[in-house]
Formats: C-alpha cells, sequence, structure tokens
C-alpha cells in the first residue's frame, strides 16, 4: 500500500518535472506540436521517452530502497537490529513488587553472524534480569519469569513494562519493539520491523544480480544457465516450426477447398478456445514428461494459430488480384505460388508473432510441471528452497527473452514484408 | 471473323430467400477490332456483370461470347483487364508487376526488361521500375495497372471503372492516357464506368444499360474520342455536340435512377 503510495508520488512529480523541464526548452515546431486537437488524436500521442526511462529507474529505484540496497545511499526504514532493553515489574504472590531489566539483541541472520549472549548481572530482588536474542523480522517470547525467584507459582505475574501498567492480551509499544502480553501473562516481543522486505520476500537488486552471475559461472542443477535457456528456447522453436508446418498448409487448404473448411472447421473452432495449459495433463498422461511431450505441447499450442491466421491470409485476398492474374495468363499453381502465399504473409507473420508468444509461455508452464532443465524448471526448483534472488532472476530473464523474440519477430517482419498495412 | 462478338446473353441467378435476378437479357453486341466503347448505366444494370462474362469469370446462362471465333469458357491473356483499384501486387516492385503476364507465357528476363522499361515511358512512368507499388499515388498506380495490362498484348482490353477511384484531375489526365494508348496500339477496348462525361469522351461507341433486367436501352455512336485522341480533353468538351448528348444521356440516366427509387418505394 505504502510502495503504491510512492509509486504514485514518483509518478506525478516526474510529470510535472519533466513538463517544467520541456518548457523551459526550446521546442521544435513539428506537425503534431501545431495540433490544437490532441486529445482523442491517437496520432498525436507519441510514448514519452522520459517518462519510460523514469518509469523503469523508479521500480528499480523503489525495489532498491525498500529492500536496503547497497546500490543507492538512501533506504527506508529497515528493521531495529542492535540492542534493546525494557524493565518490566514483577507482582509475587505475596503482592511484593521488584524490577529487572531485559536485555534484547536483535541481529541480522542473513549476515551470518549470531551474536554472543550478552553477560549481564542478575541484578536484586527475587526479580532477576533477563537477556535474549531475536532475529530481526521475528518475535519471539520473552519468558522474563522462568528466572525470577517465586516465577513459577501461581499469582506471580509481571504487571508493568518501564513504569506502563501492562495486562494480558494487550499491548505496548516501547522505543523500537512492540511488546505483547499473551492471555498467560507471558511477553511477546516484536522488534520493530521498518518498511524494508524481508529478503526471502523480495531479494536486493545486487543480490540478484549476483546470483545470475554466480549460476551464469556454475549453473544450476547439473545444467548451466545457459542450458536451462537455451533449452527452453529450442522446445518453443521446435514445436513452433512443427505446428507452422503443419498449420499453414492446413490453413491455406481450408482456405482453398470447400470440403477441407467444412472438414477441419469443427475442430479447429474446438480447438482453438482450448487453453494449451490445460492441454498438460493430457499431454503428460499420453506422451510423458520427457521432450516429446512438451514438443507436441507446443505443437499444438501455435498449430492452430497459424492455421487460422493462414486461413485469414487466403480469406483475405481481394479477387481483383487472383482475376487479374488470372487474365494475365497465370496457372493455378502460379496464382498459388505468386498471389495468394505472398499475400497471405502479413496475415501468418501476424500468427507467428502471437503464436510465439503464446508458445513461450507454454513452455514456461510446462517446465513449471515437470522438467530437468529449462527456465520454468530453474525457478519452481529455487522456489522450494525460498532462492528468491534467483525466481526473480528467472522470471526477469524470461520476461527480457519473450520480449526479445517479439522484436525479433518485429523487425523481420518489416524486412520480409514491407507492404505490410500499406 | 475478328473482333468480340456478345451473343444474346442472358444472366439470371437464384438468390437465398428463393427470389431470381434477372441480371441481363438478351444483350448482343458485335465489337469491331480496334474499337473502344463505353458501357453506362444506373447502379445495378448488369455493367460488372457484363464485363465479368466478357472476362469470362461468369458464365451466362444463355448466349455467349466469341473472341476471333473461340468462344470464351473462362478468364485467358488475350482478355486483358485494368481494375479500379487494388488490383496490382504490392509484394513486388513496378517492374515485377508489369512484367508479370510476359513472364507467365515465359518470356526471357533480357525481353521482359526491355517491354516494362518501354511501356513505363508509354504511360509516363519512366524509370520507377524499382519503386514498390504502395509507394505510388493512385493515379501512377492506375498507370503501372494499364503497362501491366499492355504488356501481356491482348486482343481485347476490359476495363472497369478504372478511373473511378481518382480524383478529378488525376482522372482527366488518365482520360487522355486511355485515349492515347486507345490511338497507339489500336486495341479494342470495352470500359465501363459511371461517369456520363467519361463516357461521352472516351467512346467511339457509347451503350447505356438499362437495369432489371440489364439490357441495352440505347446506343450512340460518338466522335469525341476520335478527336480527343489529337487534341486536348478540355477542348473536346467545348465542340459543338459534347454538351448536348452528354445533357441527353444525362437525363436518360436521372430518369432510371428515379424509377429505380420509385419501384424501391412502392416496395
Amino acid at each position: 500500500m505504502t510502495i503504491l503510495l510512492i509509486y504514485i508520488v514518483i509518478f506525478i512529480v516526474a510529470f510535472y518535472a519533466v513538463k517544467l523541464v520541456s518548457s523551459m526548452r526550446t521546442s521544435s515546431e513539428d506537425f503534431t506540436s501545431l495540433k490544437t486537437v490532441t486529445f482523442g488524436d491517437e496520432s498525436a500521442v507519441s510514448p514519452n521517452r522520459a517518462a519510460s526511462i523514469i518509469s523503469v529507474f523508479s521500480i528499480f529505484l523503489i525495489w532498491a530502497a525498500f529492500t536496503g540496497s547497497k546500490l543507492i545511499p538512501f533506504h527506508v526504514p529497515g528493521p531495529f537490529i542492535g540492542e534493546l532493553g525494557f524493565s518490566y515489574t514483577a507482582m509475587n504472590s505475596l503482592g511484593e513488587v521488584d524490577d529487572a531489566e531485559v536485555t534484547i539483541s536483535v541481529y541480522d541472520v542473513q549476515t551470518g553472524e549470531i551474536p554472543d549472549k550478552l553477560d549481564i548481572e542478575p541484578g536484586t530482588g527475587f526479580a532477576i534480569n533477563d537477556t535474549y536474542q531475536i532475529v530481526a523480522w521475528r518475535s519471539a517470547l520473552v519468558k522474563v519469569k522462568r528466572n525470577d525467584v517465586g516465577g513459577k507459582q501461581s499469582g506471580y505475574k509481571v504487571v508493568a513494562i518501564n513504569g506502563q501498567e501492562i495486562t494480558p492480551n494487550n499491548e505496548l509499544f516501547i522505543d523500537d519493539a512492540r511488546i505483547y502480553m499473551t492471555a498467560k501473562g507471558t511477553l511477546s516481543v516484536t522488534p520493530s520491523k521498518g518498511w524494508q522486505m524481508q529478503p526471502v520476500w523480495l531479494p536486493a537488486p545486487e543480490t540478484v544480480w549476483s546470483r545470475l552471475i554466480k549460476v551464469g559461472s556454475e549453473g544450476y542443477k547439473n545444467f548451466s544457465l545457459f542450458e536451462h535457456l537455451g533449452w527452453s528456447l529450442l522446445r518453443v522453436v521446435v514445436g513452433f516450426a512443427a505446428g507452422a508446418l503443419i498449420g499453414i498448409p492446413l490453413g491455406y487448404a481450408m482456405g482453398l477447398s470447400g470440403w477441407f473448411r467444412g472438414w477441419f472447421d469443427p475442430i479447429v473452432e474446438f480447438m482453438r478456445p482450448v487453453p494449451p495449459l490445460a492441454l498438460i495433463p493430457l499431454v503428460i498422461i499420453w506422451f510423458g514428461i520427457g521432450e516429446q511431450g512438451k514438443i507436441i505441447l507446443l505443437f499444438l499450442a501455435s498449430l492452430w494459430i497459424m492455421t487460422i491466421s493462414a486461413r485469414a491470409g487466403v480469406s483475405g485476398v481481394k479477387i481483383a488480384k487472383i482475376h487479374a492474374a488470372y487474365s494475365l495468363g497465370a496457372s493455378k499453381w502460379q496464382i498459388m505460388r505468386l498471389v495468394i502465399v505472398p499475400n497471405s504473409l502479413p496475415e501468418i507473420f501476424t500468427g507467428a508473432r502471437v503464436s510465439m508468444g503464446v508458445c513461450w509461455g507454454t513452455v514456461v508452464a510446462a517446465e513449471l510441471v515437470a522438467a530437468q532443465k529449462g527456465a520454468g524448471m530453474m525457478i519452481i526448483n529455487a522456489s522450494k528452497f525460498q532462492m528468491t534472488d534467483l525466481v526473480i532472476m528467472g522470471i526477469v530473464l524470461i520476461g527480457v527473452i519473450g520480449y526479445a523474440i517479439d522484436i525479433l519477430m518485429r523487425i523481420s517482419e518489416n524486412y520480409l514484408v514491407p507492404w505490410k498495412g500499406k | 471473323m475478328k473482333g468480340l462478338s456478345i451473343e444474346n446473353i442472358s444472366m439470371r441467378f437464384d438468390l437465398l430467400n428463393g427470389n431470381s435476378i434477372q441480371a441481363l437479357k438478351d444483350v448482343s453486341l458485335e465489337i469491331e477490332e480496334g474499337q473502344i466503347i463505353t458501357v453506362l448505366g444506373p447502379s445495378g444494370c448488369g455493367k460488372t456483370t457484363l464485363l465479368n462474362i466478357v472476362a469470362g469469370f461468369l458464365a451466362p446462362t444463355q448466349g455467349q461470347v466469341v473472341l476471333n471465333d473461340q468462344i470464351v469458357l473462362g478468364p485467358g491473356a488475350e482478355r486483358g483487364m485494368v481494375f479500379q483499384q487494388g488490383a496490382l501486387f504490392e509484394w513486388m516492385n513496378v517492374r515485377s508487376n508489369v512484367a508479370f503476364g510476359p513472364r507467365m507465357k515465359g518470356m526471357p528476363k533480357d525481353e521482359q526488361n526491355e517491354k516494362v522499361k518501354h511501356l513505363l515511358e508509354v504511360v509516363g512512368l519512366a524509370d520507377f521500375e524499382d519503386k514498390a507499388v504502395y509507394e505510388l499515388s493512385g493515379g501512377m498506380q492506375q498507370r503501372v495497372a494499364l503497362a501491366r495490362c499492355l504488356a501481356n498484348d491482348p486482343d481485347v482490353i476490359l476495363m472497369d471503372e478504372p478511373l473511378g477511384a481518382l480524383d478529378a484531375l488525376t482522372r482527366e489526365k488518365m482520360q487522355g492516357l486511355v485515349l492515347k494508348l486507345w490511338k497507339e496500339t489500336g486495341k479494342t477496348i470495352l470500359l465501363i464506368t459511371h461517369s456520363v462525361e467519361e463516357a461521352v469522351l472516351l467512346g467511339e461507341r457509347l451503350l447505356v444499360l438499362a437495369p432489371r433486367p440489364g439490357r441495352i436501352h440505347k446506343e450512340y455512336t460518338l466522335p469525341f474520342a476520335e478527336m480527343g485522341s489529337s487534341m486536348d480533353l478540355r477542348d473536346v468538351k467545348k465542340l459543338e455536340g459534347y454538351t448536348e448528348t452528354r445533357d441527353e444521356i444525362l437525363s436518360i440516366i436521372w430518369e432510371m435512377e428515379e424509377e429505380i427509387m420509385g419501384r424501391a418505394e412502392e416496395g
């Protein structure tokens, strides 16, 4: 909640800051800048590059600030670490009262150093001073009565903390800690947690980075990082290629022949809305958890998309083009090769882009279920060992590769079908 | 016999709702080689159906089309088509578009290129060979379409509102080009249009079709095409008889349109 608010504040502040800066600069007078109507004119809206940079930057900033990263000098308050103490007032069964000190050292388990038990004076009176150790972000039951003289007798109770009265089922706050008295009269001490995230929930950026370096050089679970990602990619490419190899000719046949369309329409229209993930259980039952099953799953994921896009590509041919080719003396085969196929390429490319995206998502999901290598296997395995840094690293890499695939498809689209949309 | 003859063509087809449409009824027409004929009529009179039958894309329910003693049974390279728009192949550059017909015939590459170069000069697009068609303006695209059709050296050129999508100025320029090509190549041209002015200017013979069923209502023999091939079209429009002819035909078409509207209102 706090994070969301901070994010919104950064969003608004950055907006006005960038607006201020750009208003001070003399803007070039391009055509769009002269438009008076921009609200509702989609062509007048272009992404503000400064906003993109600040957006990415602020995500890292918030991530770093809330994880106590060493990359930036300022953080939100972290958990309390060090020594905290309070005094308690105990009343024994005879109604006498005595004070004693409790000293707690709160330490960070991530550093690997467990502090020595503190040496303390026992103090005077029947209430004896205590010392405890608590791990940061955790709370602990502090049984102050245990070492007190007569502390095990019924009627012996703690009545005040630092002079403030406390009763069972109530809490009070001292500096850097919250103290709660349970129904049985035991104190539960929670040192201040601060606003930072525990590393097990969200590790700092540099932890993720060093994990990347480590896994990149040493590998994970018998396979190098390159092999994990490479296998995922290979499965996608093979599954997609198989889907395209069958799907495109099938789509053409459906676009060109009434028999094929009638025959395959019910199958394609039925299978298209079935998410590939829903096929995982059946594919595992039929083909097992090996490579064969995964490739068949990806084949099925891309097959219908490619079929439909090829069919749409054929239906999209303007009849005038076909007529023109016939009156120029082209044969059926020449029309297929020189008119129908090139005319359907833009549609097929769109289908291929969608299909690659779906396949990449499906392969990760399939690897989550069962695999020995692959990006999905890497993160599901890491999550079982609470290696959150590896999980986040894997997610980032999966995202980067998915993005890269899409950019690659778009570049090759511009290069191979430049007439698209013209 | 040389030339194109349309013999007694009728075209009737059933609709899904059980009704049937008589698109054409007993249309007969003799076209001599080298004539340019324009066909005019209100919308829905079967102009395009007629052209598609001559091109061989549709089979008439009665009658036949005979070109140079050969009955037309399907599309063929001897009947070239120029469409209104969007019939060029965007994935090919201008050269490949124009060379499409010769390539289908298996003409050697050098000859193809020579032919393309020559034809692009004829239509006023010299040195545009390597341009992509989507980079060209609408008028230029129609010039390419004309060149592509001519490259195949057809006996008859069928034009389906070839200038319909162009702006007025470009259209006027292109009308001059059509007449120039007609004169230079001596091709038989059958041109369909919905512009009365264009039909009067370009037609040696002008056919007015009447709707429901589509039939030949009236035929004119006009001098303007012949003159237009050697003088400015704007001057042709000032010639005696042009305005009168145009207005006469215009009122015929208007009458037909109003009749259609009236029948539609009656239900």
